[in-house]
């Protein structure tokens, strides 16, 4: 299969800006999301993995450089058009209401439905889609609130399906599961990109699976940021950059850390 | 589907239920026409007594409309203010939407020595207080909305809210010293809220105001229904969220101010309403919360209404004392029942 690029940064720097001042969270990031890949972002905690993804969603501008999707730049979308080609799924809390599986992955066709946002055939076949590929049809009319913590991470994934976008990114979707549900989730992941064509993009702190399951991982360090294989990162040792800890090591051979 | 039959079914129910309140709140009143009379006088024919048909066609068919207007709008623009703040408890009462809108009408009521004689006619017009009161609520509104983008707790904001109509009021308190007796007794009984005594040049221009600000959230469907998820996951769809949001508040503010401008504050409708159209209807989607809410809106009005004017005592209490009788305890009765608080 082609893996044609989606989303290019090149020697980016991205941060904030406050005023006048800049806070630089991460310089010359250099990365590159290509069609049925799944990709894993990994870095310790406060690295500057929320400002990238930020950055690479549209949500605010890189300091320099600039991010490219499908070959534009991100901030020449309109929000419509950027709706069309990038869903994310959070690990915000949803607001409290009534909606059901069914009604919450339909908002995923906002894009696509007229100003009243009625759904037509062609959106009722892709919500159906999403539900199977998710593998949560018998959900469907249950509220939100009711089901599970992994099931309903299925479901906002579904919603993101729904949405019909060659790139999809999530922040931290395996966070509150367990081990069982978190293997599930990424499995589907991998599923899902090998199926559909997609590419999904998402961030996480299960380095283990993440290094098992993912096609390519970028690997956040302060002052580094490397894309490549799982494989070939393990060769390069590049783990061992990931924690400013000694005890912490990784161990090439069985491909997971280890507390000396 | 089964529930799109049962909501097909519950539609037809309550509009016909509103369709009757609207005639049996033209029908009965302070002084019992009969049936016949009440009958003959709508369709335009005339009945036994000529001052009978004064007060159906002068007095009592306004009040009953100026009751739908009035209950639809601002249950409407509860709906609209509870999604945008994801707060079950907004209304545009608790945030302070009507002491905003009373701030305006005191200003144009009470505030008519300070302010330069020439404007006096335009500000004392129908006209005047309601673009008055309109902007008293938006300012208000836009206000309640700045606090709540620094303070992300939603409890946060009804205390905000109701911050504002302690302020709003103690304005009123120092103007009200410094105006005339018979001022001060025009804004009394405006205040106390009254759906009476419009006339139907006022009804006019109400029913103008309740339409565009309806319009308005009709337009608003769709982002509503996508604010669900909060505003993150609106954008992520495509949402303008600065437009939208504009939108609403335009809405919500056109909504409650003419509506207090015309009929005074009236309390808990605006809250209550949408909950109980959420709470038999069982959804979250806008699109038959709407609907729903403007059949309710205006069939609450009428009965609370109705109970205003009790037959056998031959007075008229004011509306806003009835809807806080009712609307009160209802909310209270809702928090209790359900515990998750469902928005």
């Amino acid at each position: 299969m082609e893996h044609a690029i989606l989303l290019e940064a090149s020697k980016i720097s991205i941060g904030y800006s406050h005023k006048k001042e800049s806070v630089v969270v991460a310089a010359d990031v250099s990365i590159a999301l290509k069609t049925g890949k799944l990709i894993a972002l990994i870095g310790s905690n406060g690295i500057g993995k929320s400002t990238l993804l930020k950055t690479i969603t549209g949500i605010q501008k890189p300091l320099s450089g600039e991010v490219l999707l499908l070959q534009k730049n991100i901030s020449s979308y309109n929000s419509l058009a950027l709706a069309k080609n990038l869903s994310i799924v959070l690990t915000e809390k949803l607001p409290p209401s009534n909606l059901t599986v069914y009604e919450l992955i339909a908002l995923g066709r906002q894009p696509y439905t007229n100003w009243i946002g009625k759904l037509s055939a062609e959106d009722s076949d892709k919500i159906n889609e999403a539900m199977q590929l998710t593998q949560i049809s018998h959900l469907a009319d249950k509220k939100h609130y009711e089901i599970s913590d992994g099931q309903l991470q299925k479901v906002l994934i579904a919603r993101a399906l729904a949405q019909d976008t060659p790139l999809i990114i999530l922040d931290e979707p395996t966070t509150h599961l367990d081990l069982l549900h978190k293997v599930a989730l990424l499995k589907l992941l991998k599923k899902l990109t090998h199926e559909t064509g997609k590419c999904i993009l998402f961030s996480t702190h299960d380095i283990d699976m993440a290094i098992q399951m993912s096609d390519e991982m970028i690997i956040m360090t302060p002052g580094n940021v490397v894309q490549d294989e799982p494989c070939n990162l393990i060769k390069k040792g590049s783990f061992n950059t990931l924690f400013k800890d000694e005890h912490i090591v990784f161990d090439a051979e069985k491909g997971k850390f280890v507390i000396s | 589907m089964n529930t799109h039959k049962r909501n097909t079914i519950l539609f037809f129910f309550f509009a016909t239920v509103l369709v009757l309140l609207f005639f049996m709140n033209i029908s009965f009143g302070s002084i019992s026409i009969p049936f016949k009379d009440v009958a003959t006088s709508l369709t335009g024919g005339q009945a036994s007594k000529t001052t009978w048909e004064y007060i159906i066609m002068n007095y009592r068919l306004p009040k009953a409309i100026t009751a739908i207007l009035a209950g639809m709008g601002l249950s409407i623009s509860g709906l609209l203010m509870q999604t945008l703040f994801r707060n079950p408890l907004a209304g545009p009462y608790v945030l302070g939407l009507s002491s905003g809108a009373s701030l305006g009408v005191a200003f144009v009521i009470l505030g008519a020595g300070i302010l330069p004689a020439f404007l006096t006619p335009f500000l004392l017009s129908a006209y005047g207080v309601v673009i008055a009161s309109t902007i008293g609520s938006s300012l208000v509104l836009l206000a309640v909305l700045f606090v709540s983008q620094k303070l992300r707790d939603t409890m946060a904001i009804l205390i905000v809210g109701l911050m504002f109509g302690s302020f709003t009021s103690a304005i009123v308190g120092v103007l009200s010293y410094m105006s005339t007796a018979e001022q001060l007794q025009k804004f009394t009984f405006w205040s106390m809220g009254s759906l009476g005594n419009l006339s139907w040049t006022s009804v006019f221009v109400l029913a103008v105001c309740v339409i565009i600000g309806l319009i308005l959230s009709v337009v608003s469907i769709k982002p509503l229904n996508a604010l669900l998820l909060g505003e993150n996951y609106a954008r992520s769809l495509g949402l303008n969220y600065q437009k939208s949001r504009l939108i609403i508040i335009v809405a919500t503010s056109v909504l409650a101010g003419s509506i207090t401008a015309f009929a005074g504050p009236i309390a808990f409708v605006g809250l209550a309403v949408p909950h109980l159209a959420k709470l038999i209807f069982q959804t979250s989607n806008h699109t038959i919360l709407f609907w729903s809410t403007l059949i309710f809106g205006g069939s609450i009005m009428l009965i609370c209404d109705l109970l205003s004017e009790i037959p056998s005592l031959n007075l008229s209490l004011p509306i806003n004392a009835i809807t806080s009788i009712i609307g009160a305890p209802m909310v209270i009765w809702l928090l209790v029942r359900k515990q998750k608080m469902i928005g």
